[in-house]
């Protein structure tokens, strides 16, 4: 199989906050169409590293490049600008509006109006967001509101999609349909997840990688990965 | 959506306005006529704060900063001017520049809220005692003297374009209620435009707005310098309205009336401010006329008792209150539907 073009890497990447080290020396690369999953225990320097990507922290050395065009230090509205659909940990929505004008506000950015509207209306049956079209989003449950932020990153059409936890306090149900939606989205475009729960990766990833004291400590299939007796002792022997 | 009212909304109120401008001469005194041409000014001023803080979310402490600049622009353009048609549009302008300097230090800065709610306080209370130490005949632009404490004289509305057609009282009343309505409907339009749109997810989440690639420093300078020049035409009328500007339009008390009308009417509309403006203003003026209560103290009770217990303000508060009565009538509707269908079936 021929080698897809790296669509965003990370050279040398390091943050440090005082004397702490949360990301230390990474390397990565993301493929074109590719779905890759970050995983690690708490304090692995998986959500720091997700911020550098975005512009939301500025790392203390390396780069980010994204599509050949060098992000570090950039502004996160520039990270977006290139077309990255983001999701962070925290959920983040304008809480005071409508699931309809969060979904527009995001459209519009990229497409004209009429254009904003046809998506608007095809994320909402996507996402299956009929019911709560008009409710502000500040009055939804948690599940509801994980599912308008995934909305408003698929309205957006973005060809790269980051996402920090978005399964995160949704029901059994709900996480199932989100990895059928990430599986969905990952037929037009590139991924990355910052995921806990290790069913809903397995559901939807091939390659992981697992970070471990703000390195990556592996990257393989997550069968490879349950399988190392170390591995299993960094990350998921906590689980047994 | 949008949880208070809608464009049409603004029309049917902008109509309303004009009714009233119409009977005002038959209702009002001759006298009253002359002192709305001033509140009209200042509720120009609390308009251009409910837009700037209710809708793109930057509580500017020092409006009054641009209110100010655009009396004295006016004043002094209009002085070498020779005329008044001009000097509007150079007031407007120099406020709407002012602020779109000031806000380029400040919102790229990355200044917090909080900070420039000081900044734009600091920025208003600086003009105030810069403007009162020009007094001498050195302190001049043109042939206008800036007159220190005293301030200098506002030459009345003229006729577009014909400087000797000077405007009486009541033809300035009706010019300044049609600068407050046209204000008024350009803001309630703005905020419906995709621009003003942002601006309102600015305001419930920044971060948020970024991450989806907009820029958000360039919106809020945007709807800071559209404020600004809304709030520079307030301070037209005004100085027209009392003939005079003086330091005393930067001063701390003018900023925060126009933060307490703000909140009184409530920050989410664009008509509170306004109404809240015109009540306060008279009742104030009132209270100022006997000696029993002294007019600050109800004044700050006013605000006390508002921040406590309405807190959205009056008109957000009503409409909600009328919007639930409106749901109950609708769903006891839909209930009743349900149960004739229901019989018709059995």
């Amino acid at each position: 199989m021929l080698k897809r073009e790296v669509v965003l890497e990370t050279r040398n990447l390091s943050m440090h906050f005082g004397g702490v080290r949360a990301v230390d020396n990474v390397d990565f690369q993301l493929r074109e169409n590719e779905l890759r999953c970050l995983i690690g225990p708490n304090g692995a320097g998986k959500s720091t590293f997700f911020k550098c990507l975005t512009g939301q922290l500025v790392p203390t050395s390396g780069d980010v490049i994204i599509r050949d065009i060098t992000m570090t230090g950039r502004e996160p509205h520039d990270v977006a600008g290139l077309g990255v659909g983001i999701k962070t940990q925290v959920p983040n929505l304008f809480d005071g509006l409508s699931t309809q004008e969060n979904l527009w506000l995001s459209a519009s950015r990229w497409h004209a109006d009429k254009r904003a509207s046809v998506l608007v209306k095809e994320t909402i049956e996507r996402l299956e967001l009929g019911d709560i079209r008009l409710s502000v989003v500040g009055s939804l449950a948690h599940g509801q509101r994980q599912r308008v932020e995934l909305g408003m990153v698929v309205a957006a059409e973005p060809w790269l999609v980051l996402l920090d936890e978005p399964a995160a306090g949704m029901t059994e149900e709900e996480t199932y349909k989100t990895a059928e939606l990430i599986k969905d989205i990952n037929q037009t475009s590139a991924l990355i997840v910052v995921e806990h729960d290790m069913n809903f990766i397995r559901a939807i990833s091939n390659i992981v990688t697992l970070f471990h004291q703000g390195a990556i400590f592996m990257e393989d299939t997550m069968d490879v990965i349950s399988a190392d007796p170390r591995a299993r002792e960094i990350y998921l022997g906590h689980k047994t | 959506m949008r949880l208070y009212g809608t464009f049409n909304g603004t029309l049917v109120t902008a109509g309303l306005a004009i009714i009233f401008t119409l009977l005002a001469p038959s209702i009002f005194q001759f006298f009253t006529i002359i002192t709305l041409t001033q509140v009209i000014g200042l509720s120009i001023l609390t308009l251009s704060l409910a837009l700037v803080w209710g809708f793109g979310g930057v509580l500017c402490f020092g409006q009054s900063a641009f209110f100010g600049i655009g009396a004295y622009a006016y004043s002094v353009a209009a002085v070498n001017f020779g005329g008044s048609t001009g000097a509007i549009f150079v007031a407007i302008f120099v406020a709407a520049a002012f602020a779109i300097i000031l806000g380029y230090f400040v919102f790229f800065g990355r200044v917090s809220d909080v900070y420039l709610a000081v900044i734009t306080l600091t920025v208003s209370l600086i003009l105030y005692s810069l403007m009162r130490r020009t007094s001498g005949p050195e302190y001049k632009i043109g042939s206008a003297l800036l007159g220190g404490f005293n301030g200098t004289g506002s030459p009345p509305l003229n006729m577009p374009g014909n400087a000797s057609a000077m405007l009486f009282p009541m033809q300035t009343f009706y010019v300044s209620m049609a600068f407050l309505i046209v204000a008024y409907v350009f803001s309630g339009w703005l905020i419906t435009t995709k621009f003003g749109r942002v601006c309102i997810s600015i305001r419930e989440n920044e971060v948020r707005t970024s991450l989806l690639g907009y820029d958000t420093r360039l919106y809020k300078i945007g709807i800071f310098g559209i404020s600004a020049g809304i709030a520079g035409l307030g301070g037209v009328l005004f100085c027209v309205g009392v003939t005079r500007v003086t330091p005393d339009v930067f001063s701390l008390g003018q900023s925060a009336l126009a933060i307490i009308w703000v909140i009184v009417g409530g920050r989410a509309t664009l008509i509170g401010p306004v109404l809240a403006t015109f009540v306060l203003y008279f009742l104030t003026a009132s209270l100022g006329s006997q000696q029993l209560l002294n007019a600050n103290l109800v004044l700050g009770s006013i605000l006390v008792v508002f921040v406590l217990l309405v807190p959205n303000g009056v008109v957000p508060t009503f409409s909600k209150l009328f919007e639930k009565r409106r749901a109950k009538r609708y769903s006891r509707l839909k209930e009743h539907r349900i149960k004739m269908r229901k019989h018709r079936s059995a």
